[in-house]
């Protein structure tokens, strides 16, 4: 039996047992991460039915308290009963816990709040009425209700027949209304954003121009007509644009709806408030997966609404997305280019070792402490000085001396530089003796031999430095909260107005929109999912960016291969 | 005893120990007429730190358009000496050269002279083959475009004919885009000496160049260097040597850092004045 033991602790099967555990648990952390995230997270867009039902719980006073629900149910769970009682409701003491349901309610409207908790037990008449509308609306969250009434210009439109065929011709009449009001909601959203918008930066580039010319003393009576015209022309046509847009609005309010809400309270809604509505409790399978994909292609492409509680979150995937492509941009060459003079030019010695250890310090200093120098340094010091020198037209309002994403990039590309910089030596401390050699010995120089032979084989390494510097800048938060990233940002960084690319726009990120959503958000409950949609996504924006890299490198290595040494 | 004797004794008489090139082999190359030098060394000495002389005194004249091999056991010096003539021992931190290296009559170590210019003159050929990761064309085209040569016609034509030259041509011509490092050993080597001489350097050094290499590839590299001799001085170092006696046309042994003996081949390996070189070649040590 000794024997056995010791034999079993000399061939190590202890070892290897910890050892495939280890790694085992290691991968069921990330599955369950991932499985958390995907199912807490896409669960939220699946179109769920609408219960309608009456809530009855005990008072204190005795008297019978009825209400009408009508809502969706999201989750149920135990609690203790005193909790309970201490919320006012009285409680049987010898019953240890309570069932509670949460249901999203909608009409914040007409509640006040779109989310309750009920208690199962007094919940009675449950049922699922066929009839029953979800509506989601620009303002004021869902609403579920039943179609009660359709208005054209404030007349109520009249349908004929028995019940069930006014129920069908109104909810027909109803979705034709719908498509008009969103087709000219479109028409909307593209003369305010798109040709407004272009108008107003073209009107603010005219103001600057003018102050630019008074500043340099160059205001000549020639220039300013110029000037005068050219504003002029466009406020003709932003006039012009405006009177189109009165009438759009005229148009798209022309209907609206009247539903009756839980507890027969009746309210009026305009079409053009509405974004989406369906019947959840009479789609199909095949309907609800449709509707679950269309709220899906929502949230991927559209903006947000109501804080960053409705709708998409695509500027902030564009603004992640941008953000650290330019923190590649800037960090790759740097990197690069310093790592090449340390291991290739700078004679190594007490120096050179010192400044290695700096850099491999750096690597390890918190990021907030980096956003507070790209605060400092950048926006306040060079950011100043860039538009003392170059914009001084728009001052006091600052362009660069703000947050943005030019210093946002700059500041990540700071932090990330250590990591390239350290790909990049060894990378270069492999490349073998003798190819330099062999290129040495037909003539090149160094520097020749530097450009066209050493550095291509060194760039798999150098990938390997910007794929580590993608993976830690993409997640970083703390920083950019200090030097670019807000919560809302009006446009997107690329548009379609010169120069294109505003590197001084502030930009919306992932992952200060989990932050900005799960902890600022006025409506906990409602953005709770979201917070996990959104997480789901920057872990799959991240690995994209990183497998493009991956990709990158792996055609790199095949091309570069290093000699079998 | 006695040999010291006589090699103190050769000492006094001439403290350089300059071989006489033309007189030694002279009668050998009367197809040549008079022998022309093409390397002269001068009191050679080299450091690699304050204590550590990796070359003593060297004083040899390497003739034009000849093999010239340097054999000898593991360091002795001889590729620190080859390394001399085309300065690679400038890469090496802390290394100091004294004396003269002069390449057709001029002093390559002095201030104005273009290393790089030099390395072109004086192409090197590697104990390991070690071809770019590029392809077999952009190798043999690696020199050229180090010039400045861009012209697809004149690189069609230098890798043409450089490939050629190193045998080479008849086994790569249809793939002369796939990567060199897909070749084998011997045709990696035989890449490198074609890339080493389409820039038509005027001396090739080679650094024990079949050492890493298989027989038959071996004897291909042999037969090469015999059909560039014509056209090229040519300094081979080599552990190997039956191969010294196959390929060149003057042997030197050297030993310690020092040059023991530098005469024609022949003459090494049969009738050897010193007693070191009998032993080393006779494989008593080394």
């Amino acid at each position: 039996m000794k024997t056995q033991m010791s034999t079993w602790m000399r061939i190590g099967t202890p070892w290897v047992w910890l050892n495939a555990g280890a790694v085992a648990i290691s991968i069921l952390m990330v599955v369950g991460l991932l499985a958390l995230l995907t199912v807490r997270g896409m669960s939220h867009f699946w179109p769920r039915d609408v219960m309608q039902a009456n809530y009855a719980p005990p008072t204190s006073s005795g008297a019978l308290l009825s209400t009408q629900v009508i809502g969706e149910f999201v989750e149920s769970e135990m609690v203790i009963s005193a909790q309970i009682a201490s919320s006012g409701i009285p409680v049987n003491e010898a019953q240890g816990f309570y069932e509670r349901q949460l249901l999203k309610l909608g009409n914040r409207d007409l509640t006040g709040a779109d989310f309750t908790w009920v208690l199962s037990d007094y919940v009675h008449d449950v049922e699922y009425p066929q009839n029953v509308i979800a509506l989601e609306r620009r303002e004021w969250g869902n609403f579920y209700g039943h179609l009660s009434g359709i208005k054209e210009n404030s007349e109520l439109i009249s349908f004929s027949g028995d019940a069930l065929a006014i129920e069908a011709a109104r909810w027909n009449d109803f979705n034709e209304r719908l498509e008009r009001a969103l087709d000219i909601r479109d028409d909307i959203y593209v003369i305010e954003n798109q040709e407004i918008g272009q108008i107003n930066y073209a009107m603010e580039r005219l103001r600057l121009r003018e102050r630019r010319l008074e500043l340099d003393q160059e205001l000549t009576p020639e220039a300013l007509a110029e000037i005068d015209s050219d504003r002029a022309e466009l406020d003709e046509e932003y006039d012009l644009l405006q009177v189109q847009l009165i009438a759009l609005y005229e148009a798209v309010n022309r209907d609206s709806t009247i539903f009756v809400a839980a507890n027969n309270e009746e309210t009026e809604v305009s079409f053009a408030d509405v974004v989406r509505a369906y019947k959840p409790n009479q789609l199909s399978l095949i309907g609800k997966i449709g509707t679950y994909f269309l709220k899906l292609g929502e949230f991927l492409t559209a903006e947000p609404r109501e804080a960053n509680t409705e709708g998409g979150i695509f500027p902030a995937i564009f603004g992640t997305v941008m953000m650290v492509m330019l923190m590649s941009v800037f960090v790759t060459p740097f990197g690069v280019v310093a790592a090449v003079y340390l291991r290739e030019y700078a004679r190594q010695g007490f120096i050179t070792r010192a400044i290695r250890i700096a850099v491999n310090n750096l690597a390890g200093v918190p990021s907030i402490v980096y956003g507070v120098f790209g605060l400092g340094f950048f926006i306040y010091i060079l950011g100043a000085e860039v538009d003392q020198a170059f914009y001084p037209e728009a001052l006091p309002a600052p362009t660069f001396g703000t947050p943005g994403l030019l210093w946002a990039s700059l500041t990540l590309a700071l932090l990330t530089v250590p990591v390239v910089i350290v790909a990049t030596e060894e990378g270069l401390a492999r490349i073998p003796r003798s190819v330099r050699e062999g290129s040495l010995a037909l003539g090149a120089t160094k520097f020749e031999t530097l450009w066209r032979v050493v550095l291509p084989m060194a760039s798999p390494a150098m990938m390997t430095g910007l794929i580590l510097a993608v993976a830690r800048a993409a997640g970083e938060v703390a920083p950019l909260m200090l030097v670019g990233v807000v919560k809302l940002a009006p446009s997107l960084p690329l548009d379609g107005n010169y120069p294109y690319l505003h590197l001084e726009q502030k930009f919306m990120h992932l992952g200060f929109h989990i932050y900005d959503v799960g902890f600022q958000s006025p409506n906990i409950e409602a953005a709770r999912p979201l917070v996990f949609a959104t997480a789901l996504l920057l872990v799959i924006v991240i690995a994209g960016l990183n497998l493009t890299a991956v990709a990158l490198r792996n055609h790199l290595r095949e091309k570069y291969k290093a000699l079998d040494v | 005893m006695n040999e010291l004797n006589s090699e103190q004794a050769n000492d006094t008489q001439s403290p350089t120990r300059t071989v006489d090139v033309s007189s030694v082999l002279g009668e050998k190359n009367k197809d040549r007429g008079a022998l022309a030098s093409c390397i002269d060394i001068e009191h050679l000495n080299l450091y690699y730190a304050k204590d550590k002389q990796a070359l003593i005194d060297i004083n040899l004249t390497i003739p034009k358009q000849r093999v010239t091999a340097f054999i000898g056991p593991s360091g002795c010096g001889k590729s620190s000496l080859l390394r001399c003539f085309n300065r690679m021992n400038d890469l090496v931190d802390d290394c100091i050269i004294e004396g003269l290296v002069a390449l057709d009559g001029n002093d390559i170590y002095q201030k104005s002279v273009d290393v790089a210019d030099l390395r072109r003159r004086v192409g090197m050929v590697f104990q390991k083959p070690n071809p770019f990761p590029k392809s077999i064309y952009e190798n043999v085209a690696y020199g050229l475009r180090i010039q400045g040569i861009n012209s697809k016609r004149i690189l069609d034509e230098a890798v043409e004919k450089s490939l050629k030259a190193a045998a080479l041509w008849d086994e790569v011509k249809d793939r002369l885009n796939d990567s060199a490092l897909g070749m084998s050993g011997g045709q990696q080597q035989r890449l490198v000496i074609a890339r080493t001489i389409a820039v038509e350097p005027e001396v090739l050094l080679l650094d024990e160049p079949a050492s890493a290499l298989d027989p038959i590839s071996t004897l291909k590299i042999e037969e090469l260097i015999n059909e560039l001799k014509s056209d090229y001085t040519i300094v081979i170092v080599t552990h190997n040597m039956q191969q010294a006696a196959r390929v060149s046309d003057y042997t030197a042994f050297m030993y310690m850092g020092n040059m023991v003996e530098f005469d024609a081949t022949d003459t090494i390996f049969t009738i050897p004045r010193e007693k070191q070189t009998e032993d080393y070649i006779t494989g008593r040590y080394g």
